[in-house]
């Protein structure tokens, strides 16, 4: 389990998707999901639906991968459909019982539910074509205009990298403590779930401490080479927007005319 | 050049906060250009803490501490001292800051500010310069602790230090590792006539050294060339730090009353010396 741990969604092979840049993928994503939501008609669905399906094959992400960000979703889906199916009023479509489905329900249950997928299928497309490093420089620079107003952009993007890069060795540690706990007799997997989250104690305690300890000595590092946040620093990694990112953010803002000049003419409730 | 004083510690006193003991005790020394200076100690003998004064992560209580002509608590100057004096710590984790070996490397040249085009110059060569060029793409977690070290070495060099100091960079590390890292260290000072202080409680890894320098309790006990150190063996002993097997049995052999001569380190020498005793003629 720690040899070859994937760190986020990130699906790790060659596409024109891939090699966007991260901060034009941010910005592709967030135009994306603001189409998502001004979108009324199915017709407009159609669309996305066409358009996600073709981005998700250039990307080389296999569909089963990308369907995997849905299943944590499946229970707020299913729940968001049912209840706007059951509960809206309007010109009733037909009645089980007391149970009386709406034309207007239906249409709205399609809708939010169609609105939660294209959103997190969007969003996934971005974070399994983007290293998690690619998108913590790709925030970085997309805030840095905001380090006028002190927001430390660089010292979050840092804080994050240091993060991702301290994971793989947490979990080896974490892997180690635990077996020298087992050695002298710790029992984590039985009991009742009281009982194991105590028996976390003894596990997550030396892990805190080692963390802290590391932190010390991580700091002292970057310290003696010349550490010193994020002024006149250079980067190794540059970021450079190629003619195929406004290639792609021309088709988003096709995207997002086309949505919106079928909002203004094709009718509501034409299909539905 | 050669004999040029690269370093100089004039009688310092450090303590950890007001009233405590004091760690080292107006200690004075001189770490010349090229030289492979070792320190040794015992746990506790004030080495570490000694290392972190040299590019001034600490600064002295008394005295002073000049690292190629820049006192370390001239605040102007910390960020030269720490390019021209770079640093090795113990923990080979604790000290990689990227997900990929070669933006660790670029780590410290990046925070200087140097130019993309010029970085990537200095990153290939500090790598090609460890044995490290093949593993340039690599995650630090899947290397050994050994190459793990390396990396950090090359880290340094891109920097292009006067000086690397070596904190115990090899207690953490298996034998193959610990000699991988001592065989960089000792080409980089013959090759590049890099000035390394080599900070460590291995008697075995000193014994190449030019000289060797050995702290005990916050002051300098013994200081020498190897052979006048290890031939030491009753001081050595008292300082609760072990010489090297040949040097020891020498020792027990000459009271014993067997005529070895002093200055014995290797199984070769004292193989000569032995065939020297049982069969004068040759």
């Amino acid at each position: 389990m720690l040899n070859n741990i994937t760190l986020g969604q990130y699906y790790p092979v060659d596409s024109p998707i891939h090699r966007l840049d991260p901060r034009m993928k941010i910005i592709l994503t967030l135009l994306m999901i603001v189409g998502v939501f001004i979108c009324q008609n199915f017709s407009g669905y159609i669309l996305i639906l066409l358009f996600t399906v073709a981005a998700s094959r250039l990307s080389h992400v296999p569909f089963k991968v990308m369907m995997k960000g849905l299943k944590p979703l499946r229970f707020i889906l299913v729940f968001t459909f049912l209840l706007n199916l059951f509960f809206s009023t309007g010109t009733e479509l037909f009645h089980v019982g007391p149970v009386v489905i709406t034309r207007e329900g239906l249409r709205q249950a399609i809708h939010y539910s169609l609105r939660l997928v294209f959103l997190v299928i969007s969003t996934s497309l971005m974070t399994l074509t983007t290293s998690p490093i690619a998108l913590s420089d790709g925030l970085e620079q997309l805030f840095s205009p905001l380090k006028v107003f002190h927001f430390p952009a660089h010292e979050l993007a840092m804080m994050m990298s240091i993060a991702l890069r301290f994971i793989p060795t947490l979990m080896e540690e974490t892997d180690k403590i635990m077996k020298a706990q087992k050695a002298r007799g710790a029992d984590f997997e039985s009991g009742n779930l009281l009982a194991r989250a105590k028996a976390m104690v003894p596990l997550l305690v030396p892990l805190f401490v080692s963390s802290f300890r590391r932190a010390g000595d991580l700091a002292m590092a970057m310290e003696s080479r010349c550490y010193h946040g994020g002024e006149h620093r250079t980067r190794l990694r540059v970021l450079k927007i190629t003619g195929n990112d406004w290639l792609a953010l021309g088709i988003m803002i096709l995207l997002l005319v086309l949505i919106v000049l079928l909002n203004i003419f094709v009718p509501k409730g034409l299909i539905l | 050049m050669s004999n040029q004083a690269c370093v100089q510690v004039d009688h310092v006193t450090f303590q950890y906060e007001e009233g405590a003991d004091k760690v080292l005790k107006d200690i004075s020394l001189t770490v010349n250009r090229g030289e492979f200076l070792a320190i040794l100690g015992h746990n506790g003998s004030g080495k570490s803490t000694l290392a972190k004064l040299l590019n001034g992560l600490y600064l002295p209580g008394e005295g002073r501490v000049v690292v190629c002509g820049m006192d370390t608590s001239d605040e102007n100057e910390t960020w030269n001292i720490r390019q021209k004096a770079g640093m090795i710590f113990q923990n080979p984790d604790n000290q990689i800051v990227a997900t990929v070996v070669r933006e660790d490397v670029a780590f410290g040249l990046e925070n200087m500010g140097v130019p993309h085009d010029e970085m990537v110059r200095r990153i290939d060569a500090a790598l090609e310069a460890v044995h490290m060029s093949e593993r340039a793409e690599s995650a630090p977690h899947m290397l050994s602790g050994g190459q793990k070290q390396r990396v950090a070495i090359a880290g340094v060099l891109a920097m292009e230090p006067e000086i690397i100091i070596a904190d115990e960079s090899t207690a953490m590390l298996d034998p193959q590792g610990r000699a991988e890292v001592l065989e960089v260290m000792h080409r980089l000072n013959r090759e590049k006539g890099m000035t390394v202080i080599w900070i460590t409680h291995y008697m075995e890894e000193a014994a190449d050294a030019d000289r060797i320098i050995v702290i005990s309790d916050g002051t300098i006990a013994l200081e020498g060339t190897p052979r006048e150190v290890f031939s030491q063996v009753g001081t050595m002993r008292t300082l609760h730090l072990d010489v090297p097997h040949m040097a020891a049995l020498a020792d027990s052999l000459r009271k014993d009353g067997v005529p070895l001569p002093e200055g014995i380190l290797t199984v070769e020498e004292m193989t000569q010396e032995v065939c020297k005793l049982l069969c004068p003629s040759n």
